[in-house]
Parts: C-alpha cells; structure tokens; sequence
C-alpha cells in the first residue's frame, strides 16, 4: 500500500467513445471526481461519445433499452428485450433515468460540463470523428478547448503519474 | 480515532483529521486547521463553512453541485478558495465528517 501513497495519480485522461446516457455519465463522473481530489482531467470524446459535447444534443441523451440485458422494470424484473421496441420505451426510460440521478445531485450534462470546466476540468473533441459526423467546432459546446488527432491527445495525456482510461 | 489539539482544544478527529464530533469547533480552531491545510480564511470562507455545517446538521448530502447552488460561491471561487481537493478541505476545516458524495 505504501507504493499507492508515493505514486499519487497526477492526471487522468478519459476517452468516452459513446453516446448513451450511461456512458456519458460514467466518464463525467471519473473526471469531474478527479478534479475534485485536485487531478488534472483531460476528457476526450470520440465516435458516439460526440453527442456528450454538442450544444443541441448533450441534455437530449438516451440510453438504450434494447441489447442491454441488465435493464431492469420498476419491480426489479428483468426487461424483455420485445418490450424495449415499443415506441417511447427508450424516451420512458431515459427520462426515469435523468430523475433518478437528479436527485442524487447528478446534474444535466450541460451543468456536469459547467462543474467540470470551473474545477479546471478540459474537454476535447476528436478530429478523426467530428469529420466523420460533419461535426464543427460551432456545433460544440464553447467549454471544448479544441478538435484534436489522436497523437495530440497522447501528447496532452503524458506526463508523471498520469493514467488514460476508456470508459 | 484520534486527538487532535487546535487553539488549546482537544477535539476528537479520524485518522485523516475529519472531526468526528462537529460540536467541538469553533472559529479559531478553524483558523488553525485551515493553516495546516495553506488556506488563509476571510470572511468569504467563514460564509462557506458555515453553509457547509448547516446543510451537514440538516443531515444533507454535500455535493460540488449543491455547492454551486447556494448562492454564496460559484464553483469556480470554492476552487480558488480551498485549492486542490475543495470539497475535503473545506469540510475538514469545517468541523464535519468527510463527504461521501461523488459529485
């Protein structure tokens, strides 16, 4: 354990590549959590993960209710996957999902940008996917610091006890 | 458990320093903490904590958001205010036990 409190985690670099609501969280919260303990966070998003930062999307995100076998009904049930294919299901789901975390204090992804940036939190795009999806940097939240290849992503994530994450 | 000795009180603290009885802290023994901590307090601190020992003797959950929505400090300033880990540090200066929010 004492090798723990020698090498301390510096920086944290998190790749978010999806657009579920789900996983837009769990990068927000990995990074936001990390610039609360004072390390530096650098998020990246990529493919999917696009959505997360773009100005009209980012409060609209789902998460998926078909293929995702550990989706479960009020009750606790397993929700079948017929189920999920009813128009609204998926809306239904994901508004649940946004309530439940509100109250828990998880904010909107638009205010979790807000928390993050003020904290000194940093956020970027992916070039290779903002050409991919036609995505231009007016398309993004302003908080975005920039559209950035791949290697300017490892060069920002160096550094002494630093640590890249793919959530 | 612990002892610790701020401003000639023996208060009673955790292994990492968080008060474990909110009720022994008082404004000097603030000051004190905040010094092995790097932070002067002004006025605008004490507001925060404060703010900080209310919500926590009303049982309340502290969260960086629930911070921002005080209307004493923005996010930005409670960073400026208490620099490194903001949420530990005020609460440790604060008297009260370490926040287990992960917000």
């Amino acid at each position: 354990m004492s090798n723990v409190k020698s090498n301390p985690i510096k920086k944290v670099s998190i790749i978010c590549a999806k657009g579920s609501l789900e996983d837009v969280y769990a990068a927000f919260v990995m990074g936001n959590g990390a610039v609360m303990e004072g390390i530096e966070a650098n998020l990246f998003f990529t493919f999917f993960g696009l959505e997360a930062i773009m100005k009209r999307r980012m409060d609209k995100l789902h998460t998926g209710v078909v293929g995702n076998p550990a989706m479960r009904l009020p009750g606790g049930a397993r929700m079948p996957t017929w189920l999920g294919v009813i128009p609204g299901m998926e809306a239904m789901v994901s508004s649940m999902m946004k309530k439940q975390m509100d109250k828990l204090d998880v904010p909107p992804v638009s205010e979790f940008i807000e928390l993050f940036v003020a904290g000194g939190g940093n956020l970027y795009a992916c070039k290779l996917a903002a050409d991919m999806f036609k995505v231009r940097k007016e398309d993004l939240s302003e908080h975005v610091k920039g559209i950035i290849t791949v290697g300017e992503f490892y060069e920002l994530a160096g550094g002494e006890g630093s640590q890249i994450i793919f959530t | 458990m612990a002892n610790k000795t701020y401003a000639g009180i023996t208060v009673d603290v955790t292994d990492e320093g968080y008060f474990t009885n909110p009720s022994q802290w008082t404004k000097e023994i603030a000051i004190e903490i905040a010094k092995e901590e790097g932070v002067v307090l002004t006025e605008k601190h004490f507001l925060v904590l404060n703010y900080l020992r209310e919500r926590f003797a009303k049982g309340e959950a502290l969260s960086i958001r629930g911070i921002n929505k005080s209307g004493i400090v923005d996010v930005k300033d409670f960073y400026q205010m208490f620099p490194g880990a903001p949420l530990k540090k005020s609460t440790k200066i604060a008297g009260i036990p370490k926040p287990e929010s992960c917000v």
